[in-house]
C-alpha cells in the first residue's frame, strides 16, 4: 500500500478580483473615454481581470520520492508551494500534507514541512547564525545542540566557517541559496518544498545543491516537492515529474514514460524539453488556431526555401 | 517536546531577533536617539521661554512648565516607541524578505506579539530611561518629591492598552503592503492631539476632549505627572490604572481577533508576498 505525503484534489486559485460591473463605474468609464483623447481606443483593462493561478489541479506525492513540478514562469507553481506551506488558502478543492488539511491544521501541518524559494529571504544585516537560530526557536528549538547542528550543516553544504558569523548580504547568492536550504533542514521537516532552488546559481553550486537533494532522499527518506524550470534538473532529480502550464496540469509520470510520449527524432530520444515543447504545442493550437494556422504557412515556406537551397547545394557538393 | 518550552522558545526568537537587528543596525538606532533627545529638550525648552516671555509680573512657574513638558515628551517617546515596535511587526520582515518564513512557521500569532511586545516594551523603557536621564542632566531637575516608582507602575499599566491599539494597528502593512505603513502614523498624528501630552486636555475644544477620553494616553499622562509633579504615592494611582487595564483588557484580544482576520484574508488575496 502507498501511503501519499500529500494529496492534490481539484485545486483552483485565482488572484484579483472579479470585474466590479457598478454602473457608476460604467458611466464614468463612458465619460472618461468619451472625453479623453483616444476616446475610440479601448480602455485597457488586461490587467485589472481575475488571474487563473491553478486551474483544477490534483495530483498524489508518495511518501519518500522527489516529485518535479515543471513549468515555465507564471505557470503556477509557486502558488502550489504556497498552497502548501500554509500562505495561501484555496478558492476551491483540497490539498492534504500527511492526511492534514493546512486550512484547518494550520499549525500541524507547519510542523511537518519546511520549504525553500527562489530568493534567499533572510535578515540581510544578521549572520547565518543568527538567520538560522531565529529559525529555528520559531520551530520550537534552542540551546547548545543548535549552534553545533547549524555548524555541522552549514559545512556539510560546504560553507567555509569564517561566513557563518558575517552578516549574509556579504555573501554570494549560491551561499545563500545554501543557507536557506540548511534553515530548512534544521527544523527535520518530513516534507520538503524546494521551490526553484537552483535558479540563478551557477553551475558549480547548482550541482552542489542537486548533490544535496539527492543525498537527503537516500540518508532521511525526505519526501521532497520540487520546482523547476530546468528540464535537466527534473530528470536527474526526480522520480516523477508533473508539467504544469498556465495554471493547468498537462501531463504526470516518470522522466521515462513521459519521453515515450514524443515520437522518436533522428533516432536519439527526445529531451524533456521536447515533451514540453510537445504538450504545450498541442495546446496552443486548440486555443489560437489562427495563430498557429498562420505560424504554420510560415514554417511551410521556410522548409519549401529550405529544400530549395539543398537542391541547389547538392550538385556543388558531388563536384 | 512540551508546547509550553516551544512557545517559550518561539517568543525568545523574536525578542533575540529585535536585539540583534538592534544591535547591527546600531548607527540608525542612535541617530534615532541622538533626534529623539533633541526633540525632547527643544519641547521642554518651551518651559522657561514661556517665562522668559510673559515678563515678571505673569507669575509663571518655568521650572513646573519645564518638568510638565518633560514628562509629556518622555511618556510620548515611550508609547510612540513600543507602539511603533508592534506595528512594524509585518512591515520589517515585508522589507527584509522574511515574512513568509516566520509566518509558515508553527507559530501562534499571540506567541508572536508576545515576542515583539515583550521586545518592544523592554527596549523602550531602556529608549526613554536614557533620554530622561539626559534631559534631567541639562534641565538639573529636582527629582527628590516624585515618586519615580509609582511613574514606573503607570507606565507598564499604560503599555497594555497602547499594546492593544498597536496589533490592531499593525493590520494595516498587512492589508495594504504600499502605503500601510504610512497609514500607521495617522493614528499616533490623532493621539497626540487628543490625549494631552504637553497640554491638559481641557484646553481642547469639546468635540476633541471625547476622543481625549477614550485614549490610554490621557490616563497615563496624567497617572505620571500625578506621582512626579506631586508625589502622589502608588496605591492612589487606582483611577487612572483602571481604565487603561480595562482598555487593555478589550483591546488585546480584539486586536489578536482583527489580525487574524486580518491574515486570512491576506492569505486568500495573496497579500503575503507574491514574487518567484
Ligand atoms: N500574490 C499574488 N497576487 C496576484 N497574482 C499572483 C500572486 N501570486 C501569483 N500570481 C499570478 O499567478 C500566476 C502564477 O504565478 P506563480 O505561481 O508565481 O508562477 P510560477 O511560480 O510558476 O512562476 C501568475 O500569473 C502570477 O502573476
Ligand atoms: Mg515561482
Amino acid at each position: 500500500m502507498t501511503t501519499y505525503a500529500i494529496i492534490v484534489n481539484q485545486v483552483i486559485k485565482r488572484f484579483g478580483r472579479e470585474k466590479d460591473n457598478h454602473w457608476i463605474k460604467g458611466v464614468f468609464r463612458k465619460w472618461t473615454s468619451a472625453n479623453g483623447k483616444n476616446g475610440n481606443k479601448p480602455v485597457e483593462e488586461e490587467n485589472t481581470g481575475p488571474v487563473l493561478a491553478l486551474d483544477t489541479v490534483s495530483f498524489q506525492v508518495k511518501e519518500g520520492e522527489i516529485f518535479g513540478v515543471l513549468g515555465p514562469n507564471g505557470s503556477g507553481k509557486s502558488t502550489l508551494i504556497r498552497l502548501m506551506s500554509t500562505l495561501l488558502l484555496p478558492d476551491e478543492g483540497q490539498i492534504l500534507v500527511m492526511g492534514l488539511d493546512p486550512v484547518h491544521r494550520q499549525i500541524e501541518v507547519q510542523q511537518l514541512i519546511n520549504r525553500v524559494s527562489v530568493e534567499a529571504s533572510f535578515f540581510k544585516k544578521l549572520s547565518p547564525m543568527e538567520n538560522l537560530i531565529y529559525g529555528a526557536r520559531l520551530y520550537g528549538m534552542g540551546g547548545k545542540e543548535i549552534r553545533q547542528r547549524v555548524v555541522q550543516i552549514l559545512t556539510r553544504l560546504g560553507l567555509e566557517k569564517r561566513n557563518i558569523f558575517n552578516p549574509m548580504e556579504e555573501m554570494s547568492r549560491g551561499m545563500q541559496q545554501k543557507v536557506a536550504i540548511a534553515r530548512a533542514l534544521l527544523s527535520r521537516p518530513k516534507i520538503l518544498l524546494l521551490d526553484e532552488p537552483t535558479t540563478g546559481l551557477d553551475p558549480v553550486s547548482k550541482r552542489e545543491v542537486q548533490a544535496v537533494v539527492m543525498e537527503l532522499k537516500e540518508q532521511d527518506g525526505t519526501t521532497i516537492l520540487l520546482t523547476t524550470h530546468d528540464m535537466n534538473e527534473a530528470e536527474v532529480l526526480c522520480d516523477r515529474v508533473a508539467i504544469l502550464h498556465k495554471g493547468k496540469l498537462i501531463a504526470l509520470d516518470t522522466p521515462e514514460a513521459l519521453k515515450d510520449l514524443v515520437p522518436r527524432m533522428n533516432g536519439h530520444k527526445p529531451s524533456l524539453e521536447d515533451v514540453f515543447i510537445h504538450l504545450t504545442g498541442d495546446k496552443l493550437k486548440e486555443e489560437q488556431k489562427e495563430d498557429i494556422e498562420s505560424a504554420q504557412a510560415m514554417v511551410r515556406a521556410i522548409t519549401n526555401a529550405d529544400k530549395l537551397v539543398e537542391k541547389e547545394s547538392q550538385p556543388a557538393l558531388e563536384q | 517536546m512540551s508546547t509550553t518550552i516551544q512557545n517559550i522558545q518561539a517568543t525568545y526568537a523574536f525578542v533575540e531577533r529585535n536585539a540583534n537587528l538592534v544591535k547591527r543596525y546600531w548607527a540608525w538606532e542612535l541617530v534615532w536617539m541622538v533626534y529623539s533627545i533633541a526633540n525632547s529638550l527643544s519641547v521642554s525648552f518651551i518651559g522657561l521661554g514661556m517665562e522668559a516671555l510673559s515678563g515678571e509680573q505673569a507669575n509663571v512657574d518655568g521650572r513646573f512648565l519645564v518638568l510638565y513638558l518633560v514628562i509629556g515628551t518622555l511618556v510620548w517617546r515611550y508609547l510612540t516607541t513600543v507602539f511603533y515596535w508592534i506595528t512594524e511587526v509585518i512591515s520589517i520582515e515585508r522589507w527584509e524578505g522574511t515574512i513568509e518564513y516566520t509566518l509558515m512557521a508553527p507559530v501562534r500569532r499571540v506567541v508572536h506579539m508576545a515576542g515583539q511586545t515583550v521586545f518592544a516594551v523592554v527596549y523602550s523603557l531602556f529608549f526613554t530611561g536614557v533620554i530622561l536621564v539626559v534631559t534631567v542632566f541639562v534641565f538639573d531637575l529636582d527629582m527628590s518629591q516624585a515618586n519615580l516608582w509609582g511613574g514606573l507602575v503607570m507606565l507598564i499599566a499604560g503599555s497594555f492598552s497602547f499594546i492593544g491599539i498597536s496589533i490592531m494597528v499593525s493590520v494595516l502593512p498587512l492589508l495594504f503592503p504600499e502605503r500601510g505603513a504610512q497609514m500607521t502614523h495617522i493614528v499616533i498624528a490623532v493621539l497626540l492631539l487628543v490625549s494631552g501630552v504637553y497640554y491638559p486636555i481641557e484646553v481642547l475644544p469639546k468635540a476633541l476632549q471625547v476622543f481625549g477620553v477614550v485614549s490610554p494616553a490621557t490616563y497615563v499622562l496624567d497617572g505620571v505627572r500625578l506621582t512626579l509633579l506631586e508625589g502622589t504615592p502608588t496605591n492612589q494611582l487606582w483611577p487612572q490604572i483602571w481604565p487603561v487595564l480595562v482598555m487593555g483588557t478589550v483591546l488585546i484580544p480584539l486586536g489578536l481577533w482583527v489580525f487574524n482576520l486580518a491574515e486570512r484574508y491576506a492569505k486568500r488575496t495573496g497579500k503575503l508576498a507574491r514574487n518567484g
